[in-house]
């Protein structure tokens, strides 16, 4: 007879392994469903997960995907760490793309070393600008930051569309749905030659150790965590409940709308309109893998990664939509979801003798 | 001036057509909602109904079985959502996007072989009338079945709401389920069947749309509007009827989009398409202000975990 019962303290070593789990089920899952749809499932996970990052150039695009993934994931903790649920980072990343983009392209036809420190912070700038809506709204108005933030999405990418279309769309573009290149001075400086890494990475690297030395080593990160746990017990210690609603998602709107500035400043070059293929919200699904902390965060957005790059080469080889990602995507997260459940439950098998059964 | 009404009446048929699956999903997610389940996966099994319907389609060539098939396959994934958070208390709204996101990326991989394939013509009930009638024709007749069947919902979920006694269990579930609970109300029970139905309603809109609106399968074919339906259900402050309202004028913003590009008006298309989620947002302010409203009209338990100790 199995029996569930309710622990009384998470295991901090299952509490990290269970990604791991989460990770070889969401694997073997794939190759199910590639064996359903008539693939060689060992060939197809090989696709996926091996073929893309067994060459220098692969292992730069890896890089280069994780980047923004990381980038968001981060200010994404600072937000589920205290329960603030932003689930609208893709609009932060656009709208810090549109804000950091018009800087640059105010700067289309100038040089010079100050241009790309401007147009960076004007991205983190527009994010943060475009987080505290939700933000603000919820603390002011007590609004459901969930749907605002989503709602929001939606609006940027239309407000982008409305700008490469009309009035940022290149003059000499032929009507293009896309603006100007940008001047070499608001470009990302690349590491390596003939590999699309770019400078991108360190903003990502930097903000990883601010977050851990944020979270775990100041007052801000303490009541982050303990309104977290509990709101009573955040509200009973006298924390300023709303300063800190507006501070997380300022947090994590900058890293968003940094992510954005990454994109247009590194790999693409201008605004056009697919500047992301949904980082905002892969992003979630990588902080939940990171288990909110900034180290996990680095390893889960590599993970995830390897997700976009693999669906790019299974589309090559195998001629499957890319949008085969997302399964993978989905899965995981719906794996690690359900692990959690061995974190708060103990399954129990039990031998019941018969003088116990009588009771 | 005859020329102009009868224009009216076309129009406002269009309308109609494109409010369907946004009446249709935002009725099933409506009734999951309230009974306290938050499903951000609306989009994601909207796309999974379009594509199986679609594919029934072409398997079968029987428009009745493509039909129940996504309706089914609709219940199939919500069975995913209704699992997660219902057995293994997960939280609502990382499952609900693992859902959509799961969804869109599946319905691309079972779709593969049918992009490109053209689609089977929708029979459509009076079409006679529809021709002979100006101004009314055009509104109330000519359309297919699931047309009829999407505006008599929310009546049909506004009378099981408010006057049956499961829409009351329904509601107190959603309202306080350790209340209901303690009345011998199975929540979890409760609480699956509202997801698996809207479940349904979100693979029957899907299905409109691959069958019917536009019949044929393009990947990522609901473009977004699974999230409006979403959006529809907090404009419509959960009430169906209100649903119904909501979806003629976010449709109705649809349909003048296309008309007012034709004419070349000057307001750029996407502030029309960006209103309905601007609108939303300004309804979301204020009934949330007011703390008496939001308890009014919010089921109070939304997206909030019920785990009953055994």
């Amino acid at each position: 007879m199995i029996k569930i019962e309710k622990r009384n303290d998470v295991p901090m070593a299952l509490y990290f392994f269970t990604p791991f789990i989460a990770i070889i089920l969401t694997i073997l899952g794939g190759g199910i469903i590639f064996y359903i749809l008539g693939f060689n499932p060992i060939e197809a996970l090989k696709f996926y997960f091996i073929t893309p990052i067994s060459n220098l150039y692969g292992f730069s695009e890896l890089l280069l995907k994780a980047t923004p993934l990381c980038l968001i994931a981060i200010g994404l903790s600072f937000c589920f760490k205290s329960n603030n649920w932003n689930i609208g980072a893709e609009g932060q990343l656009t709208f810090g793309a549109i804000v950091g983009g018009g800087v640059a392209l105010l700067f289309y036809n100038q040089e010079g070393f100050y241009i790309l420190p401007l147009v960076i912070l004007a991205g983190a700038i527009g994010g943060m600008f475009f987080a505290l809506i939700p933000a603000i709204l919820k603390t002011y108005f007590n609004t459901n930051e969930i749907l605002v933030s989503l709602m929001l999405v939606y609006v940027s990418k239309l407000l982008l569309d409305y700008l490469v279309v009309g009035p940022w769309s290149n003059p000499e573009g032929f009507n293009f749905p896309e603006t100007r290149q940008f001047s070499d001075s608001s470009r990302m400086p690349l590491l390596f030659e003939g590999l699309r890494i770019h400078a991108g990475i360190f903003l990502a690297l930097a903000a990883v150790m601010m977050s851990w030395f944020v979270l775990y080593k100041t007052y801000l990160g303490f009541q982050i965590k303990v309104s977290g746990l509990s709101l009573k017990t955040a509200k009973y210690a006298g924390f300023k409940g709303k300063t800190m609603i507006l501070v997380v998602f300022m947090i994590s709107g900058a890293c968003a709308g940094l992510a954005g500035v990454g994109e247009i400043t590194g790999p693409i070059g201008q605004l056009h309109r697919m500047i992301s293929p949904d980082y905002g919200f892969t992003a979630i699904i990588v902080a939940f893998l990171g288990r909110l902390n900034p180290f996990g965060i680095i390893f889960a957005s590599l993970v995830v990664a390897l997700t976009y790059l693999g669906a790019e080469t299974a589309q090559i080889f195998l001629q499957i939509p890319k949008y085969t990602g997302q399964v993978f995507q989905g899965m995981i997260l719906f794996f690690l979801l359900a692990s959690d459940y061995l974190l708060f439950f103990k399954v129990k098998i039990l031998n019941l003798k018969k003088n116990e059964l009588r009771h | 001036m005859s020329l102009d009404i009868s224009f009216i009446g076309i129009l406002i048929g269009s309308i109609m057509a494109s409010s369907v699956p946004l009446i249709l999903a935002a009725s099933g997610e409506l009734i999951t909602e309230r009974s306290g389940v938050l499903n951000l996966g609306v989009e994601g099994m909207m796309i999974i109904g379009a594509i199986s319907g679609f594919a029934l389609m072409v398997i079968s060539d029987n428009l009745f079985i493509a039909i129940i098939g996504s309706m089914l396959s609709g219940v199939i994934i919500s069975l995913i959502f209704g699992f997660l958070t219902q057995s293994l208390l997960t939280n609502h709204v990382a499952t609900g996007l693992a859902l959509t996101i799961f969804g869109i990326g599946l319905s691309a991989m079972l779709g593969k072989n049918y992009v490109g394939i053209p689609g089977k013509e929708f029979p459509v009930l009076f079409s006679g009338l529809k021709e002979s009638i100006p101004f009314f024709g055009p509104i109330l007749f000519g359309h297919s079945v699931v047309l009829y069947f999407a505006f008599a919902l929310p009546f049909l979920t506004n009378y099981f709401l408010k006057k049956t006694k499961l829409g009351l269990v329904v509601r107190a579930v959603g309202d306080s389920p350790v209340s209901a609970s303690n009345q011998g109300i199975n929540v979890i029970l409760v609480r699956y069947s509202c997801i698996l139905y809207g479940g349904a309603m979100c693979g029957l809109a899907g299905a409109y749309l691959s069958l019917i609106y536009t019949p044929q399968w393009i990947e990522n074919m609901t473009a977004g509007r699974g999230w409006i339906a979403l959006a529809l259900v907090v404009f419509a402050t959960w009430s169906p009827i209100k649903v119904l309202i909501g979806a003629l004028i976010f449709g109705g913003i649809t349909i003048l989009q296309l008309h007012m590009q034709a004419i070349g008006f000057r307001i750029p298309v996407q502030f029309l398409s960006a209103l309905p989620y601007l609108m939303t947002i300004i309804v979301l302010v204020v009934i949330s202000r007011d703390s008496r409203k939001i308890k009014l009209n919010t089921p109070t338990s939304l997206g909030r975990i019920f785990y009953k100790e055994k």
